[in-house]
């Protein structure tokens, strides 16, 4: 480094000042100015008296302090639900030689790329107690009475599992990640001494994996405390509220803002205390990759086992894919939702209605993808920033923007809408009814996962040659552009595309900050779940669903050929 | 652009359709505007209109679709949701200072009074509005008129239930036999539901609410909703809901049946106005009055069979007349008072 800054000599100014101030003061912008808001209106009156009033209020009334309970025995029961599903099936992909290990991790990432919302919306269909389709095939095949239902999507059970469908994956991830990660070695010298296959996995695998499933089990808690979509779909018409449709009611006539922000409060301690106790969690797996370079993974040999197992993954998979898609794409081609597709049912109508009726879809789809692409661009440079500055400690103040970049990951989704909602409908910068006070929302929610991405990115390419690009007489953005980005450019894509899924099925922030004019396809879609057009809302899921895949293939096309190169520098 | 066209149709007698809509009947109403080429020009020249409404989207989607064929060059951008939320939005806008809404269409005609003590609404009576909509259809000071009116109605599937076993009134519906198979929109989000609870609280008190939250009740949002899940057959009987999209369910041959309560039915008049900081004003009127008109009117009544306000416009045929129905009295200043408290004793109850 010393010898990089003495070979440049015509450096005016140092740039890394100004560069300093401008991002921090984007990230005071994002997180700082809501959150300040937000605490300044938990601890007012209406009239703008200091009181603890409201708290008083939560902890005390049963319509506020049951929804607390609720939310936290939903958020358990999801947690030990993904672990038990995420676990097992993280480990087969991972570790065993099961077949289609590779086509269950792609269909694992795709029920990702799912809205939570859509997956509640499609599971009504399925699993409504009279109209859901499973339950009249149930009744079709064990003669049972009209009223009787084996699945009843409108409970507290019917809800935690809509909400582990599409929480397990985040789960399965981490697991299958770490499980990839895992020296094979100690494996190796498990079995060396003696130790059987089974008795290898319950003594090394698990030992080493568990750290993650307990990280694993922490995002889910963390994913189900602060959803929204799916409990303002099935939590209403079930009869109760969870802490984020609380919150969200407090926005109607007369709206109370107080009260709503006393009520995030609780969300936003809690997301930050687990966040802390994940760090710790975390922060000690480091002994499950020591060790220099090691081999592949040895796959267990599954045997006659290897058939049932891919069943079970086709299995857990249908319940957030393909029982799912099958449902939305009956709605959108029948006439009535709850009769399946035949020659007699099948209608265009509700791909016409919502085309060329509706006069929002076009709007709504238009300010999507603008913002979905202006995000992932705009929150992707700036996770590059961050994440370079902080990787390459260029300059004082670096762990202040790594913090502020990671922040977000502690401000629900609907906490941070609220904040915003406070601090951008006043002067001096009034965004509400704009697009801005969107893109600020969704980079806000997009950064941490973005920062963390490009950050290991960073880590992988070695400071050694940026250095010698700088030996040979380049400036900083010369080596950056000549050697670095290159390097890191698969990682920048998929990072992009992570951004602009994320953007896309983004609903708890957009739904208090829309107005008519800045409507998102998310918003549109929980509009019209309020009027019930189901026909409406699985054609529109459907395309959002396709828009997005079309999106990720046309980048990663982009990306993929750099792919190997980045591999081998790295 | 054509002069606006004038009706030669016979004038029909319109049903006494009376609605406390205009405080003072003898009133202080503005001078009609007649709808003259230059405000279809400025209108055109706009562009563009921007509609709130709480009216289903299988209805105020066409009509908007009607109105662009009629005004070419006009866009109509119809944002629905639930008449409460439209509300709240209304509200939350306008205290950011963000002038979207042109013309405002609310099943809870109280949101108008409190729209008119704020003086956000602009007077508009075109002539023909003027000659015929009667008196009581009209706000005194011409801040708003009755789009048109619909009733929440008992209904259900008579696939799931037969005749004999369906429910003659609300009381019925208290009934065990009917645990589990209702379904109901709630007043927290339509102004259909909020305007109903108002009516039926004072009829029949609270404590009809309370038994009728003990029998397991689907509860979904926008009065709009349960005319849906009864067509898919999730519950048997819904217990409210906008009448007019019980009859068109059953028009196009689902097993639906209407049922008028032995202890009367609510009646919801759906008021509409312009903003006074409506962005396309001109638009915004044009639109206010091609609605009111005989063709608007009988575009709406062919397709939905809702109440026409225009005494040009015959029922259609099918509907029980709205003369026949007995049906509870509106007050709309009884719900704008007691609004909130609605909203928390019914939530109370029905624990959302």
């Amino acid at each position: 480094m010393m010898a990089a800054s003495t070979s440049y000599p015509t450096h005016p100014f140092d740039v890394s000042r100004p560069v300093l101030v401008i991002v921090a003061a984007l990230l005071a912008v994002m997180i700082v100015l809501p959150m300040g808001w937000l605490m300044v209106y938990a601890f007012s009156t209406k009239d703008g008296q200091a009181t603890l009033g409201n708290f008083v209020t939560l902890f005390t009334d049963p319509s506020f302090f049951d929804p607390l309970v609720t939310t936290l025995s939903i958020s358990v029961s999801v947690s030990v639900i993904c672990c038990a599903v995420a676990a097992p099936m993280g480990w087969l992909v991972a570790r065993t030689d099961m077949p289609l290990s590779r086509t269950v991790r792609t269909l694992v990432m795709a029920s990702l790329v799912t809205p939570p919302f859509v997956g509640a919306v499609a599971w009504e269909m399925l699993a409504a107690p009279n109209s859901g389709l499973l339950n009249q095939l149930w009744r079709l095949i064990s003669g049972a009475p009209s009223d009787e239902a084996l699945f009843d999507i409108y409970t507290l059970e019917g809800l935690i599992f809509a909400i582990s469908c599409y929480t397990f994956p985040y789960v399965f991830i981490l697991v299958a990640n770490a499980l990839d990660r895992m020296p094979g070695e100690l494996e190796d010298a498990s079995s060396m001494l003696g130790a059987g296959t089974w008795a290898t996995a319950r003594r090394i695998t698990v030992p080493l994996a568990l750290p993650t499933l307990l990280a694993g089990a922490l995002v889910a808690f963390l994913q189900a405390l602060n959803l929204f979509g799916s409990p303002a779909i099935l939590a209403i018409p079930a009869g109760f509220h969870t802490l984020t449709t609380k919150i969200w009611s407090l926005f109607q006539f007369p709206p109370k803002p107080e009260l709503a922000a006393a009520a995030a409060l609780p969300l936003l301690i809690l997301t930050v205390a687990l966040l802390r106790a994940q760090a710790l969690v975390l922060g000690r797996r480091g002994y499950a990759v020591l060790g220099g370079k090691y081999g592949a993974p040895r796959l267990i040999r599954l045997g006659l086992w290897r058939w049932p197992a891919v069943g079970l993954a086709l299995f857990v998979l249908s319940l957030p894919l393909f029982l799912p898609y099958a449902a939305l794409l009956n709605t959108a081609f029948s006439r009535v939702s709850s009769q399946l597709l035949t020659a007699e049912t099948f209608t265009l109508h509700n791909l016409v209605f919502t085309f060329w009726e509706l006069s929002s879809t076009m709007p709504a789809l238009e300010n999507t993808f603008l913002l979905a692409t202006a995000t992932a661009t705009l929150g992707g440079l700036l996770a590059l920033l961050i994440a370079y500055i902080v990787a390459r400690r260029a300059m004082v103040g670096h762990r202040v923007l790594a913090f502020l970049a990671t922040a977000p990951l502690a401000i629900p989704g609907i906490v941070l809408g609220v904040g915003l909602f406070l601090a951008y409908t006043r002067p001096p910068l009034t965004l509400y009814g704009t697009l801005w006070i969107l893109l600020i929302a969704f980079v806000t929610i997009e950064l941490p996962a973005a920062y963390q991405q490009l950050g290991s990115a960073f880590h992988s390419v070695h400071p050694e040659l940026e250095e010698a690009g700088r030996m040979l007489g380049a400036t900083r953005l010369r080596t950056l552009k000549d050697i670095t980005a290159p390097l890191l450019r698969s990682a920048a894509i998929a990072t992009w595309c992570f951004i602009f899924v994320g953007v896309v099925r983004e609903l708890s922030a957009a739904v208090v900050l829309f107005t008519s004019e800045t409507k998102v396809l998310s918003v549109l879609i929980f509009d019209l779940k309020e009027s019930g057009d189901v026909g409406a809302i699985a054609v529109l899921s459907l395309t959002m669903i396709v828009l997005t895949t079309i999106v990720i293939v046309i980048a990663n096309r982009i990306g993929g050929s750099v792919r190997l190169t980045s591999r081998v520098a790295g | 652009m054509a002069s606006y066209r004038t009706f030669g149709r016979r004038a029909l007698l319109a049903g006494p359709l009376l609605l406390p809509l205009g405080a003072r009947v003898v009133s202080a109403a503005p001078a009609a505007t007649p709808v003259t080429p230059a405000l279809v020009d400025a209108a055109t020249k706009e562009g563009k209109v921007t509609y709130y409404t709480a009216m289903d989207l299988s209805v105020a989607e066409p009509m908007a679709k009607a109105f662009e064929a009629r005004y070419p060059g006009i866009k109509v951008t119809v944002e629905r949701s639930g008449a409460e939320r439209v509300f709240s939005r209304i509200g939350q806008e306008m205290g950011s200072r963000i002038y979207r809404v042109d013309v405002v269409n609310s099943s809870d005609a109280a949101h108008f009074i409190y729209w008119k003590r704020q003086e956000w609404l602009a007077p508009f009576v075109s002539t023909e509005m003027a000659r015929d909509l009667p008196a009581e259809m009209v706000d005194a000071d011409g801040m708003f008129c009755n789009q048109r009116t619909h009733l929440s109605t008992i209904a259900y599937n008579s696939r799931l239930i037969s005749p004999e076993d369906a429910p003659k009134g609300f009381m019925d519906l208290l009934q065990p036999k009917y645990r589990g198979k209702l379904v109901k929109g709630h007043p927290g989000y339509s102004g259909t539901i909020m305007t109903a609870t108002q009516q039926i609280s004072r009829e029949l008190g609270w404590s009809y609410f309370e038994k009728l939250a003990k029998q397991k009740v689907l509860q979904v949002q926008s009065a709009t909703e349960p005319p849906k899940r009864l067509e898919a057959g999730e519950r048997a009987v819904a217990v409210d809901g906008s009448d007019y999209l019980f009859w068109m369910a059953r028009e196009r041959g689902l097993p639906i049946e209407v049922v008028l309560a032995v202890e009367g039915t609510p009646q919801i008049s759906n008021p509409m106005g312009v903003f006074k900081t409506a962005p396309n004003p001109n638009a915004a009127r044009l639109l206010v009055s091609w609605i009111m008109s005989a063709e608007g009117q009988s575009f709406i009544v062919n397709l939905s069979g809702q109440y026409a306000a225009n005494r040009q416009v015959k029922p259609k045929p099918g509907r029980p007349l709205l003369s026949q129905v007995k049906t509870f009295k509106e007050d709309p200043a009884a719900v704008e008072q007691q609004a909130d408290q609605i909203k928390a004793q019914y939530a109370k109850y029905f624990k959302v």
